[in-house]
């Protein structure tokens, strides 16, 4: 159980990383010679092979890394010293006693950022005089321009999370981290469970929930559109066993499985070629392929050409449409296979989550996928908005089948932890969204027949029916 | 049943959660012949139990109803009889996310108390990983124990009845993550960084009510050589869904139109905020252990 061998502790050519300076994450896979840009510096990841995670590397010209020695890295916020007031504080342009050449000379003596960002407080006859907000906002925009170190981690859903939030949360459906903490929780995701996932949030929720299960029981990622979207997945870098665990069912066929007429629907070439988005999905077949209708067309087609059979080109061309279509057939084999597997788990209808973060309106998503829960469990719908979750929350509790419903959000604030200067920090995200969860029930198996259960109940109950929620 | 995996049916021996409504639900030890007295009246297990579907409607004897639910760590949290302060379900999820656990995660934590943040631990780190918990009162200790046991998660679990401050963890260089939730937790961050695995950067976390415990702790992580040292709070918010019925005042006849003045009122589905709510729990501070 110790630290048996380093290796899973070390960066590896072709493992998913996650590049980190300051607050600032970006995901990347480690390639060799690939020149990877990162805050606007180039470098290539060649040298942090080798390294252990959470290594600091110094950026040295070339691009080339150079993992940083242990330690070195005082904040300079620690040493400042706030004044409470501006003052004293004359803006002559003569606040700063460092001119450009004497920074060169800095750099060319080989001194680190954190070193130049130190010289130029202590050069700076203004600094001590200014509030510590504008004494953070000078490191800050210091730091931008002198500091060349990038620290390499493994990836994780924390560090996703906040990677995702602060970079590109248009792609989340502005999910913040401590919200996506907060359903995987609410919705008991472990290892062993059968999941329900449907997101547009890049994938990084279903790789959320794929993490927290640990490669143990099954996920199913239910899709709209053409194809299931988890770029954000592979970010995770999961070892190939998570992957057995995942499994895809596209919505446009939920009607049909709860009809029991998947067998029909998905059979339907036609549909196949339709709802499988094959189009959308595989821009590598040229348009004039995917025109080519059933095989029986195909081979009509070859007949008629006895005429040209010296053409030899022809022939060629033939073959390799033929291997095209004979590919794309493998392929929708597969798809439907696929298909079939996940129907397989869905049609029990006993799976013990339901996770649902989308750009979709979630009602009619989860009163459908609802249908697919055991009774007893928890389920979690994010959205950005509240009034779509309030609709929701009504609908569920005209139709029943539902208990514990509890429409939240969560506030967040973090705080500088200093001596003498303990504070919230100055600026905090305005809003992470909301949530709806809840848990199922088993539907009443009492008879319409039976009096006492179908009638209304008495005051007493009418009121614990009022209050619960 | 077990905390770390569902089961369909209630069967003897299970600990199950009656859900009576929604500020209410309370923790049944099912037994065959035995009865719990509900204020709803009273539940027969043998018959309104045993064999039942999780989930199902039990129809009290004075007519009232409840349900009864698979136990969940967070229907735990609600129910469990307290013996200390708790963590509760926004500060949990988050500690759990911050802490990086997921199934393998080999984990320290101290104290136990009530064991509330414990069981979310447990289930997150299933099957695989490990709880160490340290609780120096040693009949919360026991209590707990009791619990792990009867909650089917105990080969999870090592309870040690110790002074964390002291004695440590009782184990080196193994540790994920570290979960503080003591009255002096600058006292323990060294011992934390001894259970700490070496070469992963391993997480730490550690609950304060108080901002000079917080202050303490950071100067004793920063002295220990810990990294990305972060503090934050984090609060729920409940938005009670409501229909409210708006009336409309009377202007007066309105000569720029034909219709009559509409004394109506309009009515709308919206949420209310609760008249009070939990201001504080408690500040959250987490750190990255340095590699060695
Ligand atoms: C607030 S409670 C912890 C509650 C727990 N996090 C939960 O969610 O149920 C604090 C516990 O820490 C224990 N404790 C305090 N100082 C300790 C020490 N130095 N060593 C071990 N346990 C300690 C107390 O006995 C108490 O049970």
């Amino acid at each position: 159980m110790a630290d048996n061998g380093d290796d899973q502790y070390r960066i590896n050519e072709g493992d998913y990383v996650v590049l980190k300076r300051g607050d600032i994450f970006k995901a990347v896979q480690i390639l060799p010679k690939k020149k990877v840009i990162f805050e606007k510096q180039w470098f290539f990841l060649d040298n942090a092979v080798g390294n252990l995670y959470s290594t600091t590397f110094e950026i040295s010209s070339g691009g080339i890394l150079q993992p940083q020695k242990q330690k070195e890295t005082g904040n300079p916020s620690d040493l400042k010293e706030a004044g409470t007031d501006n003052r004293h504080i004359v803006d002559d342009g003569k606040s700063q006693k460092l001119t450009r050449d004497d920074i060169e000379t800095l750099k060319e003596q080989g001194l680190k950022g954190q070193e130049i960002i130190q010289q130029l407080i202590e050069n700076s006859s203004t600094f001590r005089d200014k509030t510590e907000y504008a004494q953070d906002k000078y490191i800050k925009k210091k730091k931008k321009k002198y500091e060349n170190t990038v620290t390499i981690l493994k990836p994780s859903c924390r560090i996703l999370a906040m990677m995702y939030h602060g970079r590109e949360p248009g792609k989340i459906c502005h999910l913040r981290y401590d919200t996506l903490a907060q359903m995987l929780t609410l919705a008991n995701i472990h290892a062993g469970s059968k999941v329900l996932v449907f997101e547009t949030c890049a994938g990084l929720v279903l790789g959320s929930v794929m993490e927290r299960m640990g490669g143990h029981g099954s996920v199913i990622q239910m899709y709209p559109g053409g194809g299931p979207v988890r770029a954000g997945v592979e970010s995770f870098g999961f070892p190939a066993h998570f992957h057995d665990t995942l499994h895809e069912f596209p919505i446009c066929h939920v009607n049909a499985l709860l009809a029991g007429a998947l067998d029909a629907a998905a059979k339907d070439p036609t549909a196949d070629e339709k709802q499988f988005g094959l189009a959308a999905e595989e821009e590598q077949i040229p348009p004039e392929a995917e025109q080519q209708g059933s095989p029986e067309e195909q081979s009509m087609e070859t007949n008629t050409e006895d005429d040209a059979g010296q053409d030899q080109e022809k022939i060629e061309k033939e073959k390799r449409r033929e291997a095209k279509a004979q590919e794309k057939k493998v392929k929708l084999e597969e798809k439907q296979k696929k298909l079939a597997a996940a129907a397989a788990l869905l049609e029990g209808r006993n799976a013990d989550g339901l996770v649902i973060a989308s750009r979709f309106h979630p009602c009619p998503v989860l009163m459908t996928l609802l249908r697919f829960l055991s009774p007893s469990r928890p389920f979690v719908v994010y959205s950005q908005y509240k009034e779509p979750l309030i609709e929701c929350y009504t609908k569920l509790r005209e139709v029943g089948g539902t208990v514990n419903l509890r429409l939240t959000d969560t506030w967040l604030r973090h705080y500088q932890v200093l001596p003498n200067r303990t504070h919230p920090v100055l600026l905090m995200s305005g809003g992470g969204g909301y949530l709806l969860s809840g848990t199922t029930i088993a539907a009443d198996r009492s008879k319409p027949a039976a009096p006492q259960q179908s009638e209304e109940p008495a005051p007493k109950r009418q009121k614990l029916k009022d209050t619960e929620g | 049943m077990s905390f770390v995996e569902y089961s369909d049916c209630i069967q003897d021996g299970d600990v199950a959660i009656v859900y009576l409504n929604h500020n209410s639900v309370m923790p049944v030890k099912v037994q065959h012949g035995a009865q719990t007295q509900t204020r709803y009246g009273v539940i027969r297990h043998s018959s309104d139990l045993i064999g039942q579907r999780y989930g199902s409607k039990v129809t009290c004897s004075k007519g009232g109803w409840v349900y009864v639910l698979h136990p969940t760590p967070e229907l735990w949290t609600v129910a469990l009889p307290h013996r200390t302060q708790i963590l509760y379900t926004t500060d949990i999820a988050t500690i759990t996310m911050m802490l990086e656990l997921k199934p393998g995660s080999v984990v320290c934590e101290s104290g136990t108390g009530s064991g509330s943040l414990s069981h979310a631990i447990l289930r997150t780190i299933a099957p695989t990983g490990h709880l160490h918990t340290v609780e120096f009162h040693q009949q919360r200790a026991e209590k707990v124990q009791e619990e792990f046991t009867e909650h089917r998660v105990a080969h999870l679990v090592t309870v040690r009845n110790q002074d964390v401050c002291k004695d440590g963890f009782g184990v080196s260089g193994v540790a994920d993550a570290v979960f503080l939730d003591i009255p002096s937790p600058w006292e323990a961050v060294g011992h934390a960084r001894a259970a700490m695995k070496r070469q992963a950067g391993g997480r730490l976390c550690s609950f304060s009510p108080c901002i000079e415990q917080v202050q303490r702790t950071c100067q004793a992580l920063v002295d220990q050589g810990f990294e990305e040292i972060s503090t934050l709070e984090v609060l729920l918010r409940v938005h009670d869904v409501r229909t409210v019925s708006l009336p409309l005042p009377d202007f007066g006849p309105d000569s720029r139109t034909e219709t009559s003045p509409n004394h109506a009122a309009i009515s709308l589905k919206t949420t209310t905020a609760p008249r009070e709510m939990p201001g504080h729990t408690g500040y959250l501070t987490f750190a990255t252990k340095p590699r060695t």
